[in-house]
């Protein structure tokens, strides 16, 4: 009995232990970015953990480099990259609830031919290779003028945010009783009152977090915007290329874009923390 | 006669398609440039050749790749990096679950931060290494000889490249595996798991006859979402090397995005996107057909 005890304490200490080694591989990055990026240029080379922290690169980010000299790109863009990321992800999300709310209910409720070819389509675009669409919408944009402009970002984040708001929406739609929707169909309400006063509401907490994660998602592409975007809407993603690539002393800076542009994300995904794992999953995992 | 009857009227038949409309519209908007794509495949558009569009070449395209020198390779790293990537984040992530799913304050109190590294950017995170491998600043070199070891070369070396992006894909996306298989381990009924321990079974015993079988189809979403992502992987291989050294890490994807955009013959890179388009859309039709057998099967029917 006395040796079964201290046997289970050592598991449990091994056990810590091993998650201790593993979260810090996993957190460590993101501590470092933080450290660098606090790091001025003198001391980014000479200094590993101990320094002289300064928000020098914050505010060069923000609102230009002093130290902008010959073949040196001046980066107080910044804004307006952040701005345009912003723009494309909250376009996106909002056009993605508009079209795919509905679709959700529909997909839910309503039994109807080729339902369920109907919902893999649009899970089919979360797993394409983005070349396939990525190749002849390049040609497609520049005919149609959308190369480079909002919209036409917004509507190429459809394939990112638009299968997940469908596949989440549609499981929590699931969950909810028929029953409720059949009681108030008995006392003569038509179908878009009942979806509108009566389940729409219910989904609301499950349905903000699908937005918000959907928004994460769109927020972090790269690879859209890379091809299908110039200069005019740039998004943070594709420019933090810039600053590694543009010239060696600018690692701080582009650490202090990558704080940045790292923390609306992080705010939100710990903010829907409980309903994280149903969204990831697309509504597999009831989290 | 009798059927005919018993359908509902039109109105209310086709109102899922009415609700779905809206939906359908951007569908369609999306699936034009699929069409596109296998249309563009037959011809020999070039962008730096006006009129090359309507030069229809047959076959031309898809032969060019099978016989490409480069082809075969580029279906190796193609494949070794999805299969080491999904493989070691699936491993790593169940131990991780395990681990997480035990009577521990300290095991609570990390929880939350391991969804940090899948929401940061996924181009922002292999940034963040890149400069943790670099030579003058990086940090990973110092701890390795810190430790005995030599410093590494890391991306910038054809041995060393493959590992360095899948280090950075394991770092990112084993928290996606934990997460999902915490989640797993939490929707078990602990009556079987309270019988198993009162008969004295042992871990090993309880984990390859209860856990693992009731886990399953939970290890097929991650296996479904991590396969195909990282088949498909474009952000980490080019943030850290475009591809390079030279040819090393020429996935697919890559091969499509540099003979498209960077060699401008736009045609010429649409193969390589189709096939693994075709690739991921079988596997991922098998794996989600035996992830349902699988539910089916630990719900105990």
């Amino acid at each position: 009995m006395e040796t079964n005890s201290i046997n289970k304490r050592l598991a449990g200490l091994l056990s810590d232990g091993f998650l201790a080694v593993y979260f810090l591989f996993a957190l460590f990055p993101i501590l470092w970015m933080v450290l660098v990026s606090l790091k001025s240029g003198e001391e980014l080379f000479t200094t590993q953990f101990i320094f002289h922290p300064t928000l020098e690169n914050y505010r060069a980010i923000f609102f230009g480099d002093t130290r902008v000299g010959a073949g040196v790109v001046a980066k107080q863009e910044f804004p307006q990259y952040f701005l345009n990321s912003l723009i494309a992800s909250t376009g996106a999300v909002i056009l993605s609830l508009l079209v795919g709310v509905p679709a959700a209910y529909a997909l839910a409720r309503f039994n109807f031919k080729g339902k369920e070819d109907l919902a893999f389509t649009f899970l089919s675009f979360r797993f394409a290779p983005e070349m396939v669409v990525i190749i002849p919408l390049s040609v497609i944009y520049r005919q149609l003028g959308l190369y480079d402009t909002y919209f036409g970002i917004i509507w190429v984040y459809q394939l990112v945010t638009l299968p997940l708001l469908i596949w989440v929406l549609r499981s929590y739609f699931e969950d909810i009783s028929p029953d409720i929707e059949q009681a108030a169909m008995i006392d003569g309400y038509p179908w878009w009152r009942i979806f509108w006063n009566i389940l729409l509401p219910l989904v609301r907490p499950g349905l903000a977090a699908a937005a918000l994660l959907a928004f994460v998602f769109a927020w972090n592409n790269f690879i859209f915007p890379l091809v299908l975007g110039g200069s005019h809407v740039q998004t943070v993603t594709v420019a933090s290329l810039g600053y590694i690539s543009s010239a060696q002393g600018f690692f701080n800076r582009m650490a202090a874009a990558s704080v940045i542009s790292s923390i609306p994300q992080i705010v939100l995904a710990l903010s829907i923390q409980r309903y994280l794992i149903r969204g990831l999953s697309f509504g597999a995992v009831k989290g | 006669m009798t059927e005919e009857k018993l359908q509902p009227p039109l109105g209310v038949r086709i109102r899922p398609w009415l609700i779905a409309l809206p939906a359908l519209i951007v569908l369609i908007g999306i699936l034009y440039p699929f069409l596109t794509a296998i249309y563009y495949s037959f011809t020999a558009y070039a962008l730096n050749r006006p009129g090359s569009l309507d030069q229809f070449v047959g076959f031309r395209n898809y032969v060019r790749m099978f016989t490409d020198d480069d082809f075969l390779y580029s279906t190796y790293i193609t494949f070794a990096y999805a299969l080491l990537s999904t493989g070691v984040e699936l491993v790593l992530g169940l131990a991780v679950a395990l681990l997480l799913n035990r009577e521990s304050r300290f095991a609570k109190i990390l929880t939350p931060t391991l969804i940090f590294p899948m929401m940061i950017a996924p181009v922002i995170g292999t940034l963040i290494w890149k400069m943790m491998m670099q030579p003058s600043v990086g940090i990973l070199n110092p701890m390795l000889n810190l430790v005995g070891l030599p410093s590494l070369q890391w991306a910038a070396v054809p041995e060393t490249a493959l590992f360095s992006v899948v280090l950075v894909d394991v770092w990112m996306f084993t928290p996606f595996a934990a997460l999902i298989l915490t989640a797993g381990l939490r929707s078990f009924p602990s009556a079987p798991f309270e019988a198993a321990r009162v008969d004295g079974a042992s871990f090993w015993f309880t984990f390859r006859n209860l856990t693992l079988p009731m886990l399953t189809p939970f290890i097929l979403i991650v296996v479904v979402f991590r396969l195909m992502d990282s088949l498909k992987m474009f952000d980490i291989i080019f943030a850290m090397t475009e591809g390079g050294p030279g040819r090393t890490l020429m996935t697919y994807q890559l091969t499509a995005y540099r003979t498209s955009f960077q060699f401008q013959r736009l045609a010429q890179g649409l193969p390589y996107a189709i096939l693994l388009y075709i690739i991921i859309y079988i596997t991922s039709f098998y794996l989600i057909k035996f992830w349902g057998r699988a539910q089916r099967r630990a719900a105990g029917y």
